[in-house]
């Protein structure tokens, strides 16, 4: 039979099914790694497009819609496949065809959506994947029948075996017509009445397509109030006939929000009575005694720890390696470039400026590389809802959902992926308050500014005669952190991101061995992402940098002099009395402004203002500590740095936005300036007023000098 | 007749769901297409460790929902 797919170079399918159905398994299985992911415009949902290629030669363009429970949007992302199949979207065309992913082993709930996309008269493929789970817990589908009570192709699929690939392949080329036998299931007759009338009025009065005129007309029919969303869609006529409606409706006795959604799952009840077959399930699924301990009272958070405890292990030594072997890497390439360029700004800008700026991003690709593998592979066996279910009572008591932990955990390491992983959070509200405070927890780039300070003025004594003071101090600021994340997000929602309380209503979805091949093509995509994002901004601030470090030069300067006398050293010093209030210096001035780069470049700063070569060096560090601490002013003949100036200093880094990269992110993630503007003014804000207040209150309990 | 909130089942329990009383009406909507319609059989399977929230069975799957979701939703006790 000839293929009816004729020119499909540019043909548009789209994928969609319920979240954990396997659809991005799915959709990797039948594009590989010729996928691109982007935004749609205007939101913060996440496009992604892959390229299917046949075995005839045609190619086809595959969309993955995101996951949805059903096209009655009630999220950013349901309302962008809901558009985008209705043909309600401007950026993306409706598709040619459907690819429904259903899970097998859940497919009651799966059908809901089904029915929909049937209801739309759009052609139908229907991929009824992880029937190998289904199986397993004793469900036996017809295929047959299922095929024939639906109206379309149903393909079994383990996908994440690439089982039934080559059959739904063939299925798209030969089987994409049928459109499903619309509308099957029945609403009661005086519904359906209505219904049908307002249908018709939708048609002619707003001149509506049929499947958007019944889409429309379900969501005008179920709306609770007097005033549906989007009033100005239609016209007064329609509005005063729907108000008509509800009466009418109503005084009959029918619940019109559930009527609607009843009557989809008693056809669907009636099709899985027809093609289902359930064999009682008496032992407890593996998923169940997983579980058991899981989520067990005390089991349960010894495993969260341990989990926990792995992931930081990976991202503080494991990742080491990889570090330096990229530095070592950048260094050799500046010292090639050295060798090879005559002496003079350009070379000194492309080592010291542009290169310099491009490792220090590449510099955190293996800790956000480990921290996307970690994660991913949480998400795909199916603890993150586990670990959500058992945190959501701690976050609920700040306003923050139950998926905001692990975001906030991971930002400990780093904020950037943990920005990124708040994707999962439904509202947007939410998931913006997570995203404003991730930054607080204190990240791994600030690490080396808190030894530094800690070992060159934190007193060896020990607290209570176990804890060293050095320890307690390194712990508190971890703690500072996590204290004013969890305040900030309370003061969020209670104010500027005032919403309902967030609504927790989240699958479980059975525990499955992740699928290596996925989980990795993920963690390379969202890293290519960062260092694309991240990596045009950093070597734009870095080049800025370097030039506002260099200029304007002197002759026979050593570079702590020069460095002095540069743009740089000048904002330091006329940005001096800012930030004398919190007791520092321009000296402090000139390592903040580097640490917008990156939060380390104060340790390296501070190396050359004090004329050390390798200060990240253990003896370069002494050298850098003593320097430090024997520094006085010349003027007043004060010490610059005391013991509390340190704290002073390490309570701003905990508390300051400083971090470039974070902000791009930040820019990508909530498309647009607005909100990493306001979060680098209000952390800002915070940083200084913190400082401010525990820098004259030590003065005033006598710790200065 | 032990009509009770869904809340106020305990592990193991099955019920029928008798009716959504959830006061906002998207959740509402959102509870019934995920399942959770009127004459739907529910398990009520654990709780979280600190009190909140639930893990229900439905439709042979499950969910987790918080107390103040369950609360409002009224089942009948299966023996």
């Amino acid at each position: 039979m000839a293929p009816v797919l004729h020119e499909v170079r540019f043909r548009n399918i789209a994928v969609i099914g319920n979240p954990n159905a396997g659809k991005t398994t799915l959709f990797n299985a039948l594009t590989g790694l010729r996928q691109k992911v982007g935004n749609y415009p205007g939101v913060t949902v996440e496009k992604k497009e892959g390229r299917i290629d046949f075995d005839n030669g045609l190619e086809a363009t595959l969309i993955d819609l995101p996951g949805t429970y059903s096209l009655t949007a009630n999220s950013p992302d349901e309302q962008i496949a809901t558009d985008i199949l209705l043909g309600r979207a401007n950026h993306t065309p409706p598709p040619q065809l459907v690819i429904c992913v259903v899970d097998a082993s859940n497919i009651e709930r799966n059908l809901y959506l089904v029915s929909q996309i049937i209801d739309q008269n759009l052609p139908v493929i229907v991929a009824l994947n992880m029937v190998d789970v289904a199986t397993d817990q004793g469900t036996r589908i017809d295929i047959a029948t299922l095929e024939r009570e639906l109206g379309v192709r149903v393909i079994p699929t383990v996908a994440n075996k690439g089982i039934g690939i080559q059959e739904l392949k063939h299925a798209i080329l030969f089987n994409n017509i049928s459109t499903g036998r619309l509308r099957q299931w029945r609403l009661p007759e005086l519904v359906q009445k209505e219904c049908q009338e307002l249908v018709g009025m939708l048609q002619s009065f707003d001149k509506m397509p049929e499947h958007i005129a019944f889409h429309n007309a379900i969501l005008l029919l179920t709306t609770p109030g007097s005033v549906p969303d989007q009033v100005e869609r239609y016209s007064p006529e329609i509005l005063e006939h729907v108000r008509k409606d509800h009466q009418k409706l109503d005084f009959l006795g029918f619940d019109r929000q559930s009527v609607f959604v009843e009557s989809r799952y008693k056809w669907i009840r009636e099709v899985c009575a027809k093609s289902v077959v359930q064999e009682k399930q008496t032992d407890l699924t593996v998923s169940d005694k997983i579980d058991r301990f899981v989520t067990h009272r005390v089991w349960g958070f010894l495993v969260f720890l341990a989990l926990m405890a792995i992931m930081f292990q990976s991202i503080f030594s494991w990742a080491n390696a990889p570090m330096e072997l990229i530095g070592d890497g950048f260094n050799w390439i500046g010292q090639q470039v050295t060798r090879l360029m005559p002496p003079g700004d350009l070379r000194d800008l492309t080592v010291n400026g542009a290169l310099a700026g491009v490792s220090a991003v590449v510099a955190f690709l293996p800790q956000i590389a480990f921290l996307f593998l970690f994660l991913g592979l949480l998400e795909d066996t199916g603890y993150m809802s586990r670990a959500a279910f058992i945190m959501d009572r701690l976050m609920s008591r700040v306003g923050l959902h139950g998926k905001s932990f692990i975001p906030l955990l991971s930002s400990f390491a780093c904020a950037i992926p943990g920005i990124m992983a708040t994707r999962t959070i439904e509202n947007p509200k939410d998931r913006l308050a997570t995203m404003l405070v991730a930054p607080l927890m204190s990240c791994s780039a600030r690490l080396p500014v808190y030894t530094l300070l800690i070992a060159a003025f934190v007193p060896g004594t020990t607290v209570l005669g176990i804890f060293s003071l050095a320890g307690v101090t390194l712990f508190s600021m971890y703690l500072l952190g996590l204290v004013a994340a969890l305040v900030m997000a309370w003061l969020f929602k209670k104010t500027l991101l005032k919403g309902a309380p967030p609504v927790f209503i989240m699958e479980l979805p059975p525990y499955k061995i992740p699928s290596l091949k996925s989980v990795l093509l993920h963690t390379w995509e969202r890293s290519r992402l960062f260092l694309k994002k991240a990596g045009t901004i950093i070597l734009g601030v870095s080049i800025v940098l370097w030039f506002l470090a260099t200029y304007p030069k002197i002759e026979h300067a050593t570079p702590s002099e020069q460095l002095k006398h540069s743009f740089v050293g000048m904002t330091g010093q006329m940005i001096e009395p800012l930030i004398k209030p919190l007791g520092f210096d321009w000296k402090v001035g000139i390592g903040l402004i580097g640490s917008l780069l990156q939060r380390e470049v104060f340790v390296s700063t501070m190396g050359t203002i004090y004329n050390i070569q390798n200060s990240d060096q253990s003896n370069g560090s002494v050298s850098l500590k003593e320097q430090m601490r024997s520094d006085r002013n010349p003027v007043t003949g004060a010490r610059t740095f005391t013991a509390l100036t340190a704290i002073c200093i390490m309570v701003y880094y905990v508390l300051a936005m400083q971090c470039m990269s974070t902000v791009a992110v930040m820019r990508r993630e909530t498309n647009g300036w607005k909100w990493p503007l306001f979060q680098i003014g209000y952390m800002t804000s915070l940083a200084y007023g913190a400082t401010f207040v525990v820098y004259h209150a030590g003065l005033f309990l006598g710790f200065g000098g | 007749m032990t009509e009770l909130a869904l809340s106020a089942l305990r592990p193991g329990d099955r019920a029928v769901i008798k009716h959504l009383h959830t006061s906002t009406p998207h959740i509402r909507q959102r509870l019934m297409e995920l399942g959770m319609t009127r004459g739907a059989s529910v398990e009520l399977i654990r709780v979280a460790p600190m009190g909140d929230p639930l893990e229900v069975k439905i439709k042979g799957y499950r969910l987790s929902l918080r107390k103040m979701e369950a609360e409002a939703i009224v089942v009948r006790r299966e023996k």
